[in-house]
């Protein structure tokens, strides 16, 4: 299930506006892979071109290859809605769908890709999601409340157990812990650590610790200034990037020397 | 800063007392209470005026009403409250006509507008339905006499032919429509009138559609219809009732359209194709107050009171049906 990521030489445009500059990286399958770096360096908005997320914004495009298990995402003949049942996706704050009861925003995706949906195989998929995102013992005598009747750090987990009930290839994370707390933050870092048993985790993170404690590799990314195009500085194994980084302003960042 | 203390450093309670801004804050809260209780007491006494001036021709026997009245004929077995009775049928057969085709395509509208529509077009199109309200009603019941009635006259026919079977869509006796001077006709013209307010509310509504869950629906694979069905309406489905409920508000008390189209009649018939069946209150107000004398304008103040009951139930109505499901509003 989980699927290895390249890219090569992307560029990501928003209009006319070059936002992030010819980006190669790898990303390996069954790990965890950080995105650091400070605020408007563009780690959001390369994320968001792995699952084709940042053509939803208008005027927004891209150049270059992303190869998930060697297919290009911007290959002619590819639908980014097919995509992004592929790539799953965790946003900076959690929303889970108001509307909606627990189980069916559990539901949601799947319901996507499968009319019918018989009421047993629904419960089971129900808790295998909630137990895979360890929020089932919480919520399992109240499935048919509203979603947003959850504390912070649940909702962010249901959204984790939606993305995962669809099965996808690889799990992308926006800053997923930023608006929780930190007691919530523990039990999503945990999850992560289950979670890439299975699937290919990329996480864009504001916080260093974090990265240092969740991830195996970790790619830091910097802007020149406002209005330059943000850009790739290096990427290794996370033990390496937070004690003998090679490049300078990696040190700097890490290192808090960094405005 | 304070003359009673004794030692200027020692704070005082004063110190902590009154503010700039403290006035201006207390008259603006008075401003705000005021203009709250002026719509209570519009509308207080806009049901006593009802009210008072309908008591006596609601009290009246029915054979005295009908010697007073020139409108109220006994003789062919009609009285006060069987009018009121047939104009609240008519008023809403046609209303409902009205929304069941405006709603549709209202909803469609709006959603193109916030939702396909490249920027610019959508700009346009939004100034084009907003032009649609700046029509006078009068003119629309021009164009509805002059122009939808002969041209929908061979559709009705059709529909008679073809559906008649169906009572809705019963012709005449005599098989043949001769006039489109029919509910149906009043109906689309309304719909039209109030397409405009139904489009603007319901844009408005799906353009506040917070852009996470827009995003959350994209993220697992949902097409945009997908996304439509599983964020933006749910998201404005409390905004859509309440833009219908407006819609169906002036359908209820639209006149000069209905008065000018359709060719009016007093009966409990579903057939809306044909002539002389149906009638407005609106308009049957309309039509008769310039002739009516006294007690003739009591019973059609009668008339309005009970389409100010109605409008207060169908908004009822509404409130209840926003207000089922409170939990799943995504207010929170």
């Amino acid at each position: 299930m989980s699927k290895r990521i390249d890219i090569n030489n992307l560029n990501v445009y928003y209009g006319e506006f070059l936002a992030v500059e010819d980006v190669s990286l790898s990303i390996e399958p069954k790990s965890i892979t950080a995105f650091i770096g400070p605020s408007g360096c563009g780690k959001s908005t390369f994320l968001r071109t792995l699952n084709r997320m940042h053509e939803v914004i208008p005027g927004a495009r891209v150049e270059g290859e992303v190869l998930i298990d060697g297919v290009n995402l911007y290959g002619d003949n590819v639908d980014p809605v097919t995509v992004r049942r592929h790539v799953g996706m965790v946003f900076q704050r959690p929303n889970p769908f108001p509307t909606m009861s627990i189980a069916e925003n559990v539901l949601a995706g799947y319901r996507l890709n499968n009319k019918r949906v018989s009421r047993s195989d629904a419960d089971d998929l129900v808790e295998e999601s909630l137990r895979g995102a360890n929020l089932w013992n919480e919520v399992k005598d109240r499935l048919d409340r509203p979603g947003s009747s959850l504390s912070g750090g649940q909702q962010q987990r249901l959204c984790i157990a939606r993305a995962i009930a669809i099965k996808p290839d690889v799990l992308l994370m926006d800053e997923p812990c930023s608006a929780l707390d930190p007691i919530s933050t523990l039990a999503i870092e945990d999850l992560m650590a289950e979670l890439k048993d299975q699937y290919t985790i990329v996480i864009v993170t504001h916080n260093m610790q974090q990265a240092a404690r969740v991830s195996d590799r970790t790619a830091f990314f910097n802007i020149a200034g406002t209005g330059k195009p943000g850009k790739l500085i290096e990427m290794n194994e996370t033990p390496v990037m937070f004690s003998t980084p090679s490049e300078k302003a990696t040190e700097d960042y890490i290192s808090g020397r960094f405005g | 800063m304070t003359q009673s203390t004794s030692s200027p450093e020692a704070p005082t309670e004063s110190d902590y007392g009154t503010h700039p801004g403290a006035a201006a804050n207390r008259v603006f809260r008075w401003l705000s209470t005021g203009a709250g209780a002026l719509i209570l007491i519009t509308l207080a006494a806009v049901a006593t005026f009802l009210l008072a001036e309908a008591w006596p021709a609601i009290a009246m026997g029915s054979e005295e009403l009908g010697e007073t009245v020139s409108f109220i004929k006994p003789d062919q077995g009609q009285s006060l409250m069987e009018i009121i009775g047939y104009l609240i049928f008519g008023t809403l057969v046609i209303s409902v006509i009205a929304l069941l085709i405006a709603t549709p395509v209202a909803i469609g509208i709006a959603l193109f507008i916030s939702h396909y529509a490249p920027r610019r077009l959508a700009q346009g199109l939004g100034y084009m339905i907003d032009l649609l309200a700046a029509v006078p009603s009068v003119v629309y019941g021009l164009w509805g006499v002059a122009v939808l009635v002969p041209f929908m006259q061979p559709f009705y026919q059709f529909l008679a032919d073809y559906l008649g079977f169906i009572p809705i869509f019963a012709p005449p006796e005599s098989g043949e429509i001769f006039t489109g001077r029919v509910a149906m006709s009043a109906g689309i013209v309304l719909a039209i009138m109030i397409l405009p307010i139904i489009t603007a509310v319901s844009r408005e509504v799906f353009l506040q559609t917070p852009t996470l869950h827009e995003e959350a629906a994209l993220a697992m694979g949902a097409t945009r219809w997908e996304m439509i069905k599983m964020a933006v309406f749910p998201f404005g489905r409390s905004g859509m009732i309440g833009a219908t409920m407006l819609g169906l508000g002036r359908a209820l008390g639209e006149t000069m359209a209905v008065l000018m189209i359709i060719s009016p009649g007093l009966t409990f018939s579903a057939a809306v194709l044909q002539p002389n069946q149906h009638n407005t209150i609106a308009a049957y107000i309309a039509l008769q107050f310039p002739e009516a004398n006294s007690m003739g304008v009591n019973s059609l103040i009668a008339m309005g009171l009970a389409l100010f009951v109605i409008t207060l139930l169908v908004n009822m109505l509404a409130r209840w049906i926003v207000s089922r499901r409170k939990d799943f509003s995504g207010a929170n």
